[in-house]
């Protein structure tokens, strides 16, 4: 079986992805109860015997004795990364999977791509070296970092860059958390329009998430545990309102813990089909091959069903068909859009748990006539059967959706990039960084633009009549 | 004497394994309703076949697994080897890191040529166990990379080092809505390609078996594994010892062989359906009686009207009058989508199997002009019961049962290469658009054979 090599990088990227470890482990101890180092474990972990030199050698086979996380952290501050060595998963990482400064990329893409793209550079080449080394046969970087920072952002896109070089041959999914409308970081749409240029460009996958889909989700979960009964309606104001002042609580407790769990649930249900057995694996080469048609039209808005399987709670659960229903609703999202009035080009479900092959076709069958499919990918669905289930409940599914409902989220990020740079604001702070020029700016921007031109043109074809081709004819 | 079976990608694996599981439970079954003698021989030849005896006693099944993933292949070793009943050889698989991605030309271009050596050895080792080599049957689906580009280059390659040899390709057809996007590329390739190197295919529609599971078997949550028992039984049903001729107590030595004989009279026809009767739960099985005319009668007419399985038959469909000038018959044909044979072979199973007349399927009319009706028909009977049924009857047939799937899938797939789409996945791995339509253009042809019958 094949490994994968998780790239976090700047504040939201490695408090992501400590989430995502956290429940890596979690899920692999309630498999492997016989403490066995097997293959499924080898897709994220390495197995070490840390009491032999320093660095530790791999143990192939047999029990386990210090996992190790194939992951290289990567922050220009220090904090999110020290503290979570000195939490619960220290054990997981070494000094070796750091690469850490402590002045920050102060929310400016071009100081993470310039300034420490090519301070680090070889250090970076180095330590990702260092970890596909541990790899029989790697198969795939997981990039995590935000859009709207600097170093997530900027120095996230510039990895991008050295992975395409270094491993031409090993795929790019990136998960890319976008800037909310209100966000707090002023830059954020130049951060974003600048990296946006380098996913289209070099990712072979992105996964776009929105905080305040996250946000959502999290206060859905909240009110469905606090009202008792699923489905049942709350009376307004007394439960809700007393449940989201809950979250906000809990927001300000431990910020963004909750949220970033569902993005470290995305991963696991993303790679579970690879990692596990089951009647109809999905290997991590089969996402990019089935949802991609297009090189650039690489971004999958993704939606994770049941909601409860998402946080640790104990609901009772509902119909079957219900999960497959609500992955297709708009506030099942991982970012704010409506893939059912939208057009598809590729839909993906991938299932876990016991669900069997007549599950999916009833509800593809049931469901796949209120959806629009582009006229060339009428039957455009790819599915899989994983039979090991999320810890603690009997299935979920994941969906992933290319569609054009994300444009408005680019056309959105154009129109907040535009206004700022209509002013010229803030650009001076850009613009003095070695190797930054204005047409950094216009390339981006122009880059973006034929993205969401792309997207119109598939749009304008929905509810067209479809007239099938002319098809060779064979004279005998 | 012998066929090696060739289990490759996930699904041929998985159906590899409950083809092997059901033969090896029809092989001690106690209700053979057939003497005691005669089930000794009938037992001796199923294991002649598909099995090297191995000194504990456990038969070893005459298989290799194939696939570029690990998982499947570790799952289905493990199934029959917990089975108790038969098990795989120790050294007869081989499998990689990571699959095909579903990506046709990666199997064919990328894993077949480098892994060639290593599964051709394989194979090679094999076929030395056995004192004779009939053929190959390869089990593989038609939608994803591995069994299908994969499963392209090893039958070119048998070809090749086995001139002699039979091969048949056991072909899954994916579900129309499928599990794999690109499934009407990968399958026009697929196709494409074997047609020049295979001896024949023989088709497993899954939303075939997938409705005989709802509808037949009643079978209300439908896994893979119940499509496959039904794939295996339909399978088992051809492929177990028959008599070689009417009166004869000896079993056929070259099953595959006189197959191929009676059903592939012309390299232009080579896609074989497969139709059977009774089909149904162990439930409905205990309290059902069957006799030979009436079964008959339903598999005839399931054969003339294109009938995918017992339930839901035309009857209207008749075959056309003989003697009537061309010109009116082709339009007459369309109209009641009478189904034109080729060559059919009818296998039948059980109690009193002598008996049973076969003298419907032996109508001229029922057939192309280009052959005698004595040469388009075949029989194969046995006395054993099969798996359960007392009587039971198989129907394999080369005619225009797989022209509406063939077209279809063509046209699917044409659809999406005129936009382009997916094409750069196919590029990347050194099939260009020129192989496309070559594919198509070959494809396009078998249609047009096939729709002039
Ligand atoms: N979901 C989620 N979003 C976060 C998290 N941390 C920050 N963000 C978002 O990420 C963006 C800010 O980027 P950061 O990741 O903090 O910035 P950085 O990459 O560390 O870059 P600099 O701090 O500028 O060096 C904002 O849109 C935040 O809302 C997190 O833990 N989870
Ligand atoms: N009947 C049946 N069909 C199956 C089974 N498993 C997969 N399929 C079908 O096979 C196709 C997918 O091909 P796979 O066999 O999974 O692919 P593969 O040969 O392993 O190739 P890659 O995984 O792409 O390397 C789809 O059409 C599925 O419906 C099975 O156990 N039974
Ligand atoms: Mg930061
Ligand atoms: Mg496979």
């Amino acid at each position: 079986m094949a490994q994968s090599v998780v790239v976090q990088v700047g504040q939201c990227g490695n408090q992501i992805g400590r989430c995502f470890w956290d429940l890596a482990l979690r899920e692999h101890a309630a498999i492997n109860k016989k403490g066995i180092y097997d293959d499924s474990l080898k897709n994220f972990f390495r197995n070490v015997d840390t009491r032999r030199n320093g660095d530790g050698v791999d143990i192939s086979k047999g029990k386990i004795r210090s996992l190790k996380a194939r992951a290289v952290l990567i922050d220009m501050e220090e904090g999110v990364v020290n503290e979570i060595l000195q939490g619960p998963l220290k054990d997981i990482f070494d000094s070796k999977q750091l690469i850490t400064n402590v002045s920050g990329s102060g929310n400016n893409w071009s100081v993470g791509y310039k300034v420490f793209g090519s301070q680090y550079r070889d250090q970076i080449v180095e330590k990702l070296r260092q970890t596909a080394e541990h790899c029989d046969c790697l198969q795939c970087f997981f990039i995590i970092h935000s859009m709207g920072g600097g170093t997530g952002s900027g120095l996230g896109t510039f990895i991008l860059n050295v992975l395409e070089d270094e491993f031409p041959e090993v795929y790019r999914f990136v998960t890319s958390v976008f800037p909310s409308g209100e966000d707090d970081v002023i830059t954020s749409p130049y951060n974003s329009v600048l990296a946006m240029k380098e996913l289209n460009e070099h990712a072979d996958c992105v996964l776009p998430i929105e905080n305040e889909s996250l946000f959502d989700i999290v206060s859905r979960i909240n009110q469905m545990v606090t009202s008792g009964k699923p489905g049942t309606t709350v009376k307004p104001e007394s439960l809700i309102t007393l449940n989201e002042g809950g979250i906000k609580k809990k927001l300000q407790e431990k910020p963004f813990d909750t949220m970033n769990n569902i993005v470290g649930n995305l991963l696991l249900n993303l790679t579970s089909s690879a990692r596990f057995e089951g009647s109809l694996n999905m290997d991590l080469n089969e996402i990019t091959m089935n949802l991609v048609p297009f090189p650039q039209l690489h971004y999958l808005v993704s939606s994770l069903t049941p909601l409860y399987t998402l946080a640790d709670v104990n609901v009772p659960p509902r119909r079957l068909d219900q999960m497959f229903s609500d992955a297709f609703s708009k506030d099942h999202q991982l970012i704010q859009a409506d893939p059912k009035h939208s057009l598809y080009l590729a839909c993906a479900l991938l299932v876990r748990g016991n669900v069997q092959i007549s599950d999916l076709r009833r509800n593809i069958e049931r469901l796949k006539s209120a959806l629009h499919f582009v006229s060339w990918n009428q039957e455009g669905w790819k599915t899989s059967l994983c039979s090991v289930p999320p810890v603690g409940h009997s299935h979920s599914l994941l969906a992933l959706a290319n569609n054009t409902c994300i444009k408005p989220t680019f056309i959105e990020l154009k129109k907040r990039f535009t206004r700022l740079y209509k002013k010229k604001a803030h650009l001076h702070h850009y613009l003095q960084v070695d190797g930054m020029e204005e047409s950094c700016f216009t390339e981006a921007v122009s880059s973006l633009s034929s993205l969401i031109e792309s997207y119109n043109e598939l749009d304008v074809t929905k509810g067209l009549p479809i007239h099938d081709p002319l098809r060779l004819n064979i004279v005998i | 004497m012998s066929v090696v079976t060739v289990q490759l990608g996930q699904c041929g694996n998985q159906i590899g394994y409950e083809v092997f599981d059901t033969i090896c439970r029809d092989l001690h079954n106690s209700q053979g309703f057939c003497c005691k003698r005669e089930n000794e021989v009938y037992q001796a030849s199923c294991k002649e076949h598909f099995f090297n005896e191995e000194r504990s006693g456990v038969p070893v099944a005459r298989a290799l697994l194939i696939d570029m993933e690990p998982k499947v292949i570790s799952q289905t070793l493990l199934k029959a080897a917990r089975s108790g009943r038969w098990k795989y050889g120790q050294h007869s698989h081989f499998c990689q890191k990571q699959g095909s991605g579903n990506n046709w030309a990666y199997g064919y271009s990328v894993h077949g040529p480098k892994h060639e050596e290593s599964i051709m050895n394989l194979i090679q080792k094999e076929v030395e166990k056995y004192d004779s080599l009939r053929g190959f049957s390869t089990i593989m689906s038609m939608a994803g990379g591995t069994g299908s580009g994969l499963g392209a280059f090893l039958t070119q390659n048998l070809r090749d080092a086995y001139p002699n040899s039979f091969i048949i390709n056991q072909i899954i057809w994916p579900y129309g809505t499928g599990e794999v996007i690109v499934q009407n590329y990968n399958s026009i390739l697929t196709l494409s390609h074997l047609y020049r190197s295979s001896d024949a295919l023989l088709v497993h529609e899954n939303d075939v078996v997938h409705k005989i599971c709802a509808k037949l078997m009643n079978i209300k949550q439908i896994s893979f594994r119940d499509v496959n028992q039904v794939i295996a039984h339909q399978l088992g049903s051809v492929f177990q010892p028959t008599y070689s001729s009417e009166g004869s107590c000896q079993y056929r030595r070259n099953p595959l062989g006189d197959l191929m004989a009676s059903l592939v009279p012309h390299p232009e026809f080579k896609m074989l359906g497969l139709r059977n009767i009774p089909q149904m739960s162990e439930n409905s099985l205990s309290y059902t009686t069957f006799a030979w005319t009436g079964l008959l009668k339903h598999l005839r007419q399931m054969l003339i009207s294109n009938a995918k399985m017992e339930e839901g038959i035309d009857w209207q469909v008749r075959p056309p009058l003989l003697g009537l000038p061309a010109l009116e018959k082709v339009p007459h044909n369309k109209e009641s989508h009478f189904n034109t044979s080729i060559a059919n072979l009818v296998i039948l199973r059980g109690k009193d199997v002598h008996s049973a007349d076969l003298g419907g399927f032996k109508d001229p009319a029922l057939y192309t002009s280009w052959l005698q009706p004595s040469d388009a028909f075949s029989e194969w009977r046995t006395h054993r019961a099969f798996n359960k049924y007392e009587k039971s009857a198989a129907l394999v047939s080369n005619s225009q049962f797989l022209l509406k799937p063939l077209d279809t899938v063509i046209g699917k797939a044409w659809n999406m290469f005129a936009s382009k789409a997916y094409v750069h996945q196919y590029t990347k791995f050194g099939i260009e658009e020129e192989d496309f339509l070559d594919s198509f253009t070959v494809l396009e042809q078998v249609v047009a054979s096939y729709c002039n019958l």
